[in-house]
């Protein structure tokens, strides 16, 4: 048990399953249906697995078109139906309901042209993010939003959630690098939106679809943006005596002019955890540890490295390590993706995702190890720094539920703090069911409505992954709303 | 036509849109004070500007993020952020030239509501990318915010993106928060002459394919270097291909030497000299390579290496002058004022090549028989009359200023 509700089953679809199972297999007979119990167990939560539910059936179709019988049959049965690609969503994106049908898209990975002279890929959801740079490493050409997920997530995901990387501070995340969607509307009606090209035609639908936590459509296809790899990438380690010195020197960095490729930033329990699992070579003497990347020729990077040196002095560094080749370079961030696994390795960790305005790092870390320590939870911190996403990581025992309830209960006061602090609840990791409830810390009733609508104006029953983003409560929840119907035009006298 | 509606704040632009939403009275969304405009004509009773809406809210140069009132004049902004050394990553288009105005009145909403971007759109993104944060009112008199002032934000749909080029027929912006980038410290141009467009797109997007991070790439025909500013560009008497790096001196100087050499296939490559490069890429982003007559003008969007194949398709049936920006995919094509200003011969190749076209310019009668916005496809043209529907319902803001019937 823990705060965050999920709606009951409809009774109704549950006495119907069999029947169902068995009308959508003549509809889509080429697709592969879980129906066993055991089969269905391995989708009945994702990386935030403190909540599951067994989904009433699992589909994984192998084209578009497969997808959109399903959705259309689904529509007219009024049966909910929720996407899923790796299942690593930390918030319970793709968590399904008792009543739901999971569409697992894994099957779904050809990459089907790359064009290097227009620099554009167009792949299937099913690919993984990293299978996408894989398949142009050759030509040293890559897709730039680089999820720590990287190795498991499909880039499915990554547009339903707008995911974001280490990398994002100088490329963007994923809205920034798609171009184009093949999109299954809940109805079975499938939409081209955008293409090769850089323009939007009419309203940004692109826009809306990034980071709608598959709540608008199931997005079949997508044409990313790819570029071609910098000369060479160096890291540099900088250890701080302090979480502070190191949260100023980020604000710094960024006010002289400078935009790195990353800027990671961890602190002793996230360096000492990283180190003990990775073996990567962390100094363990200090308190903080930046990761500052920076990219170009030999020469480039020495010059940007001298420049990042002489911010750095300011905050009286304890160690200034620079990676002298590759090899060292992986090393250096072998250990920051870890970051999760190793968490995972000695804990339960309950991973929050709140941004806040980078010149109140300093401050906010220090309230940060405040409010965990009230809670009496220790927290590691990793995170990045450059765009002042903050990853702190709560530790706990998932096994007692009190423990858990009062996890839950830190993580919203540290959610509450980053509003609070002028930033938001989630800056990669969406909302999903896990902040779901804590929207109206960042929005009123009446700036909530005007994204149930879009909602409504997709799915006009809410039968897409209904139950996260929005609270239970919202307005225009749920509903068809009378007034996004057709209204006709005013009649009107004046012109000009 | 009666006075104009001036709100000073948010509330007073809740107020004179609920009342218009009661009433059903048609508004015209205005920043600056536009006479003539683009767009499909509309039939409206009263016209609102958001000039009065000005002023910077905050401006925290250190975390690179500046936010406005929505009727701020693009100049000030721009002076604003050159003071300490920044600027807007994605170049806005200033359309002033275009339609025989000053250069510099436009608002910073209208910009907004246009995702208007230049030449670095190709390397930092389009104005909707830059667009942090919003607060507006829609056409039911709801003041909402979406979005915030930090740099990555996944909270709730990004309506921001959605809000961002729907050219004030959804809501009326009262507010946006922008992140800005750093100058430069140097800009090179690096120029091929001579080429024709098929050549010229091959070049741009091998310099693109570069890792040398290029900022702007594009390509003008004979005829519209002709009209460019500084006199040693225009009577350079050839066509004209140009890429320009921006960084750190000691980058721009590596890199630009090693374009150089992979681009000497291409002919001699010869460099701009600092006023030049100034100049010429202040025109491009004044459209100044576009005549200053009544000669309609479209802005075609495609795949680059597909640009010179539209216009080669389109000169098959008339002249026409092109100059093409974001190394080919984004086209500003002059055509004769025939009946229909070719546009169903622009969106016959289209269909095939992929992309859509937007009339900038013509005169108010052909933009009346001809769709100024590139038609939209049924499934898609249902969402967007939804969407139209969920923030105005009664079609009060700016109506068919898009589209016939929304
Ligand atoms: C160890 C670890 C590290 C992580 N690091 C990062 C990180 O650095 N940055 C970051 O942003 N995230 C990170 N994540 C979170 C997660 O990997 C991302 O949210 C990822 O994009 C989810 O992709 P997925 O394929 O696993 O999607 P799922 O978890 O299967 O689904 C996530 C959501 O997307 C929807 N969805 C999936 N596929 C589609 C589709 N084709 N069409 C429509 N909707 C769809 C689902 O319905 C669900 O709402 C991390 C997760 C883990 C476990
Ligand atoms: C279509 C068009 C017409 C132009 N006409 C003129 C002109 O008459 N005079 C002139 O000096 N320059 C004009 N220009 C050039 C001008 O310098 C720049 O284009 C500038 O960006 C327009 O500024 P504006 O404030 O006058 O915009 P406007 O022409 O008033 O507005 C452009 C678009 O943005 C919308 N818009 C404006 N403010 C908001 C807001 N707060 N919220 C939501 N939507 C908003 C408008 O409804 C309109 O659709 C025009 C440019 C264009 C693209």
């Amino acid at each position: 048990m823990s705060f965050i509700p999920l709606p009951d089953p409809d009774p109704d679809i549950l006495k119907r399953r069999a029947q169902i199972a068995k009308s959508l297999a003549k509809i889509a007979p080429d697709a592969i249906f879980i129906e066993d119990e055991a089969g269905r167990e391995a989708y009945e939560t994702d990386a935030l697995a403190t909540y599951r539910r067994l989904p009433l059936l699992v589909i994984l179709p192998s084209s578009t078109l497969e997808v959109s019988q399903l959705l259309a049959y689904c529509h007219k049965e009024h049966i909910q139906v929720i996407a899923r690609g790796a299942g690593t969503s930390l918030c319970g994106g793709a968590v399904p309901t008792n009543d739901a049908v999971v569409i697992g898209l894994s099957r779904m990975r050809r990459i089907l042209d790359i064009n290097y002279q227009n620099r554009t890929a167009r792949v299937e959801c099913g690919v993984t993010n990293l299978g996408i740079s894989d398949a142009m490493s050759d030509q040293d050409f890559f897709y730039a939003p680089d999820p720590s997920s990287q190795i498991a997530c499909t880039i499915g995901g990554n547009v339903a959630m707008n995911s974001g990387g280490t990398h994002c501070l100088k490329y963007g995340v994923t809205t920034n690098n798609v171009l184009g969607v093949k999109l299954v509307l809940m109805d079975g009606e499938v939409i081209e939106i955008g293409g090769e090209g850089l323009d939007s035609n009419g309203y940004d639908l692109l826009g809306l679809i990034n980071g709608s936590e598959g709540q608008l459509g199931i997005v079949t296809q997508i044409t990313v943006r790819i570029l071609r790899k910098p000369e060479m990438a160096r890291p540099m380690l900088i250890g701080f005596n302090s979480n502070k010195d190191a949260g100023n020197c980020v604000t710094a960095i960024i006010a002289s002019g400078m935009i790195p490729a990353a800027l990671e930033f961890m602190d002793k329990r996230a360096i000492h955890i990283c180190e003990n699992y990775a073996k990567v070579g962390y100094p363990l003497d200090v308190e903080a540890l930046l990761i500052v990347e920076v990219e170009g020729s030999e020469n480039e990077i020495n010059l940007q490295f001298d420049h990042v040196r002489d911010i750095v002095e300011k905050f009286a560094p304890k160690t200034i390590r620079v990676a002298q080749n590759d090899e060292e370079a992986e090393k250096i961030w072998r250990g920051r993706k870890s970051a999760l696994g190793a968490m995972g390795q000695l804990s339960d960790f309950y991973c929050l995702d709140g941004v806040i305005p980078i010149s109140r790092l300093a401050d906010v870390l220090g309230w940060v190890d405040h409010i965990a320590r009230h809670h009496d939870f220790e927290v590691a911190n990793v995170f990045h720094a450059g765009d002042g996403n903050l990853h702190p990581l709560i530790l706990y025992n998932a096994n007692d539920e009190e423990e858990l309830l009062r996890a839950e209960a830190c993580g919203a006061e540290l959610l509450r703090l980053c509003v609070k602090a002028g930033g938001c609840l989630t800056g990669e990791h969406g909302v999903g069911i896990e902040k779901r409830e804590l929207m109206r810390e960042q929005f009123s009733e009446l700036d909530l409505i005007q994204q149930t609508r879009i909602k409504t104006v997709f799915d006009p029953n809410w039968l897409l992954n209904p139950a996260k983003v929005f609270p239970l409560t919202a307005p225009g929840r749920g509903g068809i709303e009378a007034d996004i119907a057709e209204i006709s035009m005013p009649g009107g006298e004046s012109e000009r | 036509m009666s006075e104009l509606l001036l709100p000073r704040d948010h509330k007073d632009l809740g107020d004179i849109i609920t009342k218009a939403s009661e009433d059903k009275t048609r508004l015209e969304v205005i920043g600056e004070n536009s006479k003539q405009y683009m767009g499909r004509p509309m039939r409206v009773d009263r016209t609102l500007s958001t000039r009065q809406l000005s002023g910077i809210n905050f401006y925290s140069p250190e975390e690179l993020v500046i936010s406005l009132r929505d009727g701020t004049s693009l100049s000030m902004v721009e002076h604003t952020l050159r003071h300490e050394e920044q600027q807007l990553a994605f170049e806005p288009i200033d359309y002033g030239h275009l339609f025989g105005f000053k250069t510099g009145q436009g608002t910073i909403g209208s910009v907004m509501a246009c995702n208007n971007s230049g030449p670095r759109r190709i390397r930092t993104g389009a104005a909707r990318d830059s667009l942090l944060g919003v607060h507006g009112v829609n056409g039911r008199g709801e003041y909402f915010q979406n979005g915030g002032r930090v740099m990555k934000n996944v909270t709730g749909y990004d309506l921001t993106k959605g809000l961002c080029g729907s050219w004030g027929t959804l809501c009326v912006f009262s507010e946006v928060t922008l992140k800005v980038i750093p100058r430069f410290e140097t800009c090179i141009t690096l120029v091929l002459q001579g080429l024709d467009d098929r050549l010229a797109i091959n070049a741009l997007c091998d310099a693109m394919k570069s890792p040398y991070e290029v900022t702007g790439a594009v390509h003008l025909q004979k005829t519209p270097v002709t009209l460019l500013t500084d006199p040693k560009i225009s009577s350079l008497g050839t066509s004209l291909t140009a890429i320009r790096l921006e960084n750190f001196e000691a980058a721009v100087r590596y890199r630009s030497s090693k374009l150089r050499t992979q681009l000497s296939c291409y002919g001699d490559v010869l460099e701009f000299g600092e006023q030049q490069t100034d100049s010429f890429w202040q025109d491009m982003q004044h459209l100044k390579f576009l005549t200053q007559s009544k000669t309609p003008v479209w802005r075609v969007s495609t795949a680059p290496q597909n640009g010179p194949i539209l216009v080669s398709e389109i000169e098959r049936v008339v002249p026409v002058s092109a100059v093409y920006d974001w190394s080919g995919g984004l086209i500003w094509l002059e055509v004769p004022a025939t009946s229909d200003v070719s546009a169903s011969d622009i969106r016959r190749s289209l269909a095939h090549l992929g992309g859509h076209a937007t009339l900038i310019r013509a005169d108010r009668e052909v933009r009346t028989r001809t769709e100024v916005f590139h038609p939209i496809p049924g499934a898609i043209g249902k969402i967007t009359r939804g969407i139209k529907n969920s923030f105005d319902p009664h079609h009060i803001l700016n109506p068919e200023r898009m589209y016939a019937g929304l």
